[in-house]
């Protein structure tokens, strides 16, 4: 590589410098993926619990294994995440939107679980 | 648990994707804000990158054989930020919005001189056609290795570094010389 290729590589390294995601990108990411898994596994358990005193739902509790938890979770991830800008703008602090996130995943889990039955 | 090695446990799965989302965060937020162009929408791009990741990252783990998940990331981000544009209609945006990143220590004589080339750089990378931008930021901006983008963008490791290098003449050439770039239009 020759010296000149060599600095507009280094300029170009310089230019292209990693951006810092904000602090609050990682917490809000974080927050919302923690709820996530423990709202689906608490939903799934109540779910299962109440099928199994019925033996023709004795399917049903591995068929939520596979579709609750994926699809399901998938469906609710979809849904929160499609409102995530009308929060954004209604909430006054990152406590706020993260208390508006974990208010919206219960309510569109429980909206979607209910059908699956 | 060691690298590689397939989850036991839904906990196990956790702890992966935990890990993965620490490492790998200021990769994908760096590629989508260079994608974008400004901080709001790679934020969400880059929120939208790891839910669609954690959706399928059991999988990932089971194809990958042990292999880096990051192009599998980065692929995922370069896939959703294509629908970003075809969605709502718009392109990427000329300019990077936050002059104030190209921070690197400079001498007082080559403060002003440096920032604009720099500028210039930035400048000339979002109007490279799509793949040689994408190629140049994961190779820069991420540090990936040609292998990485290889996998990335779908390639063969000889048609990366073909990639790379048509797409760093490119750039050279639009920087040192703006107006005969200009006036050659799109024949690259």
């Amino acid at each position: 590589m020759s010296s000149g290729a060599a600095d507009f590589e280094a300029l170009l390294r310089e230019a292209l410098s990693p951006v810092e995601p904000p602090a609050d990108l990682a917490q809000r990411l974080e927050l919302t993926l923690v709820n996530l898994t423990e709202l689906a596994h608490e939903e799934l358990d109540a779910w299962e619990l109440k099928a199994m005193r019925d033996p023709r739902n004795w399917v049903r509790p591995a068929a939520a294994a596979v579709v609750g938890v994926s699809a399901g979770a998938a469906l609710v991830v979809l849904r929160v995440r499609a409102r995530h800008r009308v929060r954004k703008q209604r909430s006054n602090s990152a406590l706020d939107l993260a208390q508006r996130t974990l208010h919206d995943v219960g309510e569109e889990t429980r909206r979607i679980l209910p059908r699956r039955r | 648990m060691v690298d590689g090695e397939l989850p036991k446990s839904k906990a196990d799965v956790d702890a992966r994707f935990t890990e993965l989302y620490r490492t790998h965060l200021r990769d994908v937020y760096s590629y989508s804000y260079y994608r974008v162009g400004n901080h709001h929408d790679a934020e969400d791009l880059t929120e939208q990158t790891f839910l669609q990741a954690y959706r399928h990252f059991e999988r990932a783990l089971r194809e990958a054989n042990g292999r880096p998940l990051r192009p599998w990331l980065i692929r995922i981000a370069h896939n959703l930020a294509a629908n970003f544009y075809r969605d709502r209609s718009r392109k990427p945006e000329s300019g990077i919005e936050d002059a104030g990143m190209i921070s690197a220590p400079h001498t007082t004589e080559s403060l002003v001189e440096g920032r604009e080339q720099l500028k210039a750089i930035l400048d000339g990378v979002q109007q490279l056609p799509d793949d040689r931008r994408e190629a140049l930021i994961m190779r820069f901006a991420l540090g990936m290795d040609n292998r990485e983008i290889a996998r990335a963008l779908g390639r063969t490791d000889g048609a990366t570094k073909v990639l790379l290098h048509r797409a760093i003449r490119q750039l050279e050439g639009m920087v040192s010389d703006p107006v005969a770039t200009e006036s050659r239009g799109s024949d690259e």
